[in-house]
């Protein structure tokens, strides 16, 4: 039975990390129809920065926050200088676009960091824990982190004007312009938000996943794979699917079929909700007008 | 005399290669009704797109004296040109609330908002009930209803309307051009309506311009183009 | 040169042709290796083409029916004793019918899920390889290894030389089929299920078996290129069939030239040599500069995605257009939609 709770409760700390992943995949894929392949490696890159900072002697937390910001920044220029140009372009060539971001990154990570694995500091260790040999204080802090960032994403999208001239840009570009809506920042603010909440998934997988240029290459499939259980065009669906595919994740590697074969899970997660309900558990059924 | 809110001369419009409008003169009176009537597919809605930039456009197009031709569409919204599309555009998966906060997204003036909000369920009763509703579940004519409330609510000067009585029942219709009347005698704001029941329109306007397959082919006060028999008979079907 | 009827068409082909033939004769034992290399990805690339140019689903996910066919061959001739030339075949088959197969959930997916699944596929192909279970045949994490085949009879040419002739020849042979399956009834089915799939069907094409057909087939195509990389390299093992691999051949299809059989050329001279350009460009940089090539490589995507949209063959094809007409029609600017204000992006209906 512990070992059952162990699972689970590792399973939930790394579903966090894969529902953040998820809503970033989202948050974009509703924007503008496409599934920005490269989030895995902005979030690595992003990990990287703030290790960087920290090896530099700044506090953990400083190194967070700086994170965040530096990566919000940089999404909104990545969308304005290299997807913006592609907008009207064929889907092949943005999905080019993006291999060639995601391959930038990981070289620039390489050659920036070096290619060996670093262990990467979670800020909960070393604190008193009462958990008892269920979860380690990180993986709880993981969790916490986890509900702060979408308890304040969702408050951003429903309770702020910005968020409602974002969520209108999405859903129907022409009407807001006719509000007088800047639709080309709300993308790029779009993809600066996505690039913010993916570092912080990047630094809350490192201390488990530890730091390596490779790292978030499982993490993304295991994102996508929750986007499309939950329903790639619902912010709360790919958070569900998020969680449930860590945890499912965890449970069927640690009794089923061994861990090694995780991936191919997260595969069949994928080829079978598509097959068998496109749209995910909370999506919206699409019906083609012929 | 003061001059016109909204003047246009040789407007041409493009839908990718194949070109809409030919040279389009018209003008809309300061504080004035113009009505844009015509045979269906004759660049009515057209015109209307060109003037907000959602499709290729040349030629001279003058906003209280100032080209606007040049500016993407947010831009000529902000300037104070509302635009209610055809099919209304409402955002169907927001709330009628959202879908009103929309409208005043690029105001500054929180109070003054706040009291347009009021007037609006005022004028449209049948939105307050509905605020929390989802857009989408909504009827024809209530959208229609938020669609013209949302355009009012970014305190425009000039209000363009694409075939507002579009698919409506004769009741909603009447509600509708009522509060139009009420909204440009009260408040001063002009109005563009493009529409294909052209009687309903001519007794609202003051002008009209008759267009047909992408050129102006007669203008004037309406109840000259009202009094054209052979007008009436050949364009406007009665 | 998709258009090969035309008289500049035949002649651009005939050259290469002579060139292929000539070069193992003429050129050093590594570099016959690498144009072996190249024809084995123009062959993966063809296939390639014929799903996602032609048919218009996007594979993401080619490495893994690569590396069926690799490790089909490789298990045939290590653990079975099978000769080559009947491993290969074998091996294709069984590819054949893997695509095949996968084509059927990847009916009920569109674009982007298709590039989605694929992908995971692509990411998940590794870790099948090397699952444990399957150690007996594979080799587990170690892979297997093989020689390398000789000439025949005797012939006097080296290993490397007719390694380089037999891909060639399947290669030949293979863009022969591609040429007449494109060019006949079948292509143009293809082509219409990939623009208007609605209208295709309520014309009586049976989108849903040309699809999954058309999957089998470029699965195919990839296994026979994945056994003649078995033969090339003369070992297999799970990491050389990782996402990198996928990703690049959908650079190689892109980049030659979508819809065009010639680009498949181009494409696998562009994902052979490119990566080696970039790391010469790197070497004054130091030993850490390892990782720089990426990085070139990837903005090099990107540059030719915004220059050439159309890929190599697309710009040959304008180039082409260019010199031979005298009064040029109005161009679309690659593959951009020119009518972009028309046509915001994200219109609503």
């Amino acid at each position: 039975m512990g070992e059952f709770l162990h699972q689970l409760a590792s399973g939930l700390a790394l579903g966090g990390v894969y529902a953040i992943m998820a809503l970033a995949l989202v948050m974009i894929y509703q924007a503008t129809h496409l599934i920005n392949f490269a989030q895995g490696e902005m979030a690595m890159f992003s990990t990287y920065f703030a290790w960087k900072l920290m090896d530099l002697g700044e506090p953990y937390w400083f190194a967070f926050f700086a994170t965040i910001v530096a990566s919000f920044i940089c999404g909104v220029v990545i969308e304005r200088l290299v997807v913006r140009p592609f907008a009207n372009a064929p889907i092949l060539a943005s999905v080019i676009v993006f291999i060639g971001l995601s391959l930038i990154f990981n070289s620039l990570a390489g050659w920036l960091y070096g290619f060996s694995v670093t262990s990467f500091d979670s800020p909960f260790n070393g604190r008193p824990w009462f958990g008892a040999g269920y979860m380690s204080a990180h993986e709880a802090g993981a969790i916490v982190v986890t509900l702060c960032v979408l308890a304040l994403v969702y408050a951003f999208f429903r309770l702020t004007p910005l968020g409602l001239a974002m969520r209108a840009a999405a859903q129907n570009p022409v009407s807001s312009r006719l509000v007088g809506i800047r639709v080309g920042w709300m993308l790029a603010i779009g993809w600066g938000l996505a690039a913010a909440i993916g570092s912080v998934a990047g630094m809350m997988a490192a201390p488990i996943v530890y730091l390596d240029p490779n790292m978030m290459g499982g993490v993304l499939l295991y994102a996508f794979a929750g986007a499309v259980l939950g329903g790639i065009d619902n912010p709360f669906g790919a958070v569900f699917g998020g969680v449930a595919v860590g945890v499912l994740g965890n449970l069927i590697g640690a009794y089923l079929v061994g861990d090694e074969v995780k991936l191919s899970v997260a595969l069949a997660i994928i080829i079978a909700v598509l097959v068998w309900r496109p749209s995910g558990l909370f999506g919206r059924r699409l019906v083609a007008r012929v | 005399m003061s001059p016109p809110i909204l003047e246009t001369k040789g407007l041409e419009a493009w839908y990718g290669p194949a070109r809409a409008l030919h040279g389009v003169d018209f003008e809309v009176e300061d504080g004035g009704v113009t009505a844009v009537l015509g045979a269906n597919g004759a660049g009515k809605t057209t015109i209307l797109r060109a003037l907000s930039g959602l499709i290729r456009r040349t030629g001279d197009i003058r906003f209280r004296g100032r080209p606007i031709g040049a500016l993407a569409t947010e831009d000529v919204a902000r300037l104070g040109i509302a635009h209610v599309p055809d099919g209304r555009g409402t955002f169907v998966d927001l709330t009628v609330e959202e879908n009103l906060r929309l409208g005043a997204y690029v105001r500054a003036d929180r109070q003054s908002v706040r009291a347009d909000f009021d007037r609006m369920f005022g004028l449209f009763p049948r939105l307050a009930e509905r605020r929390r509703q989802q857009a989408g579940t909504l009827s024809g004519g209530e959208q229609q209803m938020l669609a013209i409330a949302r355009a009012l609510l970014m305190r425009p000067s000039l209000l363009m309307l694409d075939e507002p009585s579009f698919g409506l029942a004769p009741l909603v219709v009447a509600e509708i051009f009522r509060a139009l009347g009420e909204i440009n005698r009260d408040e001063g704001v002009s109005l563009l309506i493009v529409e294909q029941n052209a009687s309903l329109a001519l007794d609202l306007a003051d002008r009209a311009v008759l267009i047909e397959t992408g050129r102006v082919a007669l203008s004037g006060p309406s109840q000259m183009i009202r009094a054209d028999d052979a007008v009436r008979r050949a364009y406007l079907g009665y | 040169m998709a258009d090969a009827d035309s008289a500049p068409g035949v002649l651009v082909a005939i050259a290469v042709g002579v060139f292929a033939l000539a070069f193992p004769f003429a050129a050093s034992g590594y570099h016959i290796y690498q144009g072996a290399q190249v024809l084995i990805l123009a062959i993966a690339l063809l296939g390639l083409n014929l799903l996602t140019g032609f048919n218009g689903q996007i594979s993401l996910g080619h490495g893994a029916f690569f590396a069926i066919g690799s490790y089909g061959a490789a298990i045939l001739m290590v653990k079975f004793g099978l000769p080559y030339w009947a491993a290969i075949p074998l091996a294709s088959v069984v590819c054949f019918i893997a695509g095949f197969l996968f084509g059927f959930p990847a009916l009920r997916f569109g674009g982007l899920y298709l590039a989605l699944a694929t992908f995971a596929l692509a990411v998940a192909t590794p870790q099948i390889l090397s699952y444990k279970g399957f150690d007996a045949l594979t080799g587990g994490s170690q892979g297997l290894t093989l020689a390398k085949p000789r000439a025949p009879f005797g012939i006097g040419l080296t290993a490397d030389q007719w390694l380089y002739l037999v891909c060639l020849a399947c290669a030949a042979a293979l863009y022969w089929a591609a040429l007449n399956l494109v060019r006949g009834r079948v292509g143009r089915a293809l082509v219409a299920i990939r623009d208007q799939p609605i209208a295709a069907e309520t014309m009586g094409i049976n989108a849903a078996l040309y699809k999954t057909t058309c999957f089998g087939v470029s699965a195919l195509y990839a296994g026979v290129a994945g056994g003649l990389s078995t033969l090339a390299v003369g070992f297999v093992s799970p990491e050389s069939f990782g996402l990198a691999l996928s990703l690049a051949f959908l650079v190689g299809i892109v980049v030659g030239g979508l819809a065009s059989l010639g680009g498949a050329l181009f494409g696998a001279l562009f994902i052979e040599f490119v990566p080696n350009l970039a790391d010469q460009l790197t070497v004054s940089f130091g030993e850490g500069a390892k990782a720089l090539p990426g990085a070139i490589y990837g903005a090099l995507l990107i540059l030719v995605m915004a220059a050439m949209p159309t890929g190599v063959a697309g710009a040959a094809r304008a180039a082409a257009r260019a010199l031979t007409s005298s009064r040029q029609p109005k161009v679309e600017k690659g593959g951009v939609n020119v009518a972009a204000k028309y046509e915001r992006k994200g219109e609503a209906p």
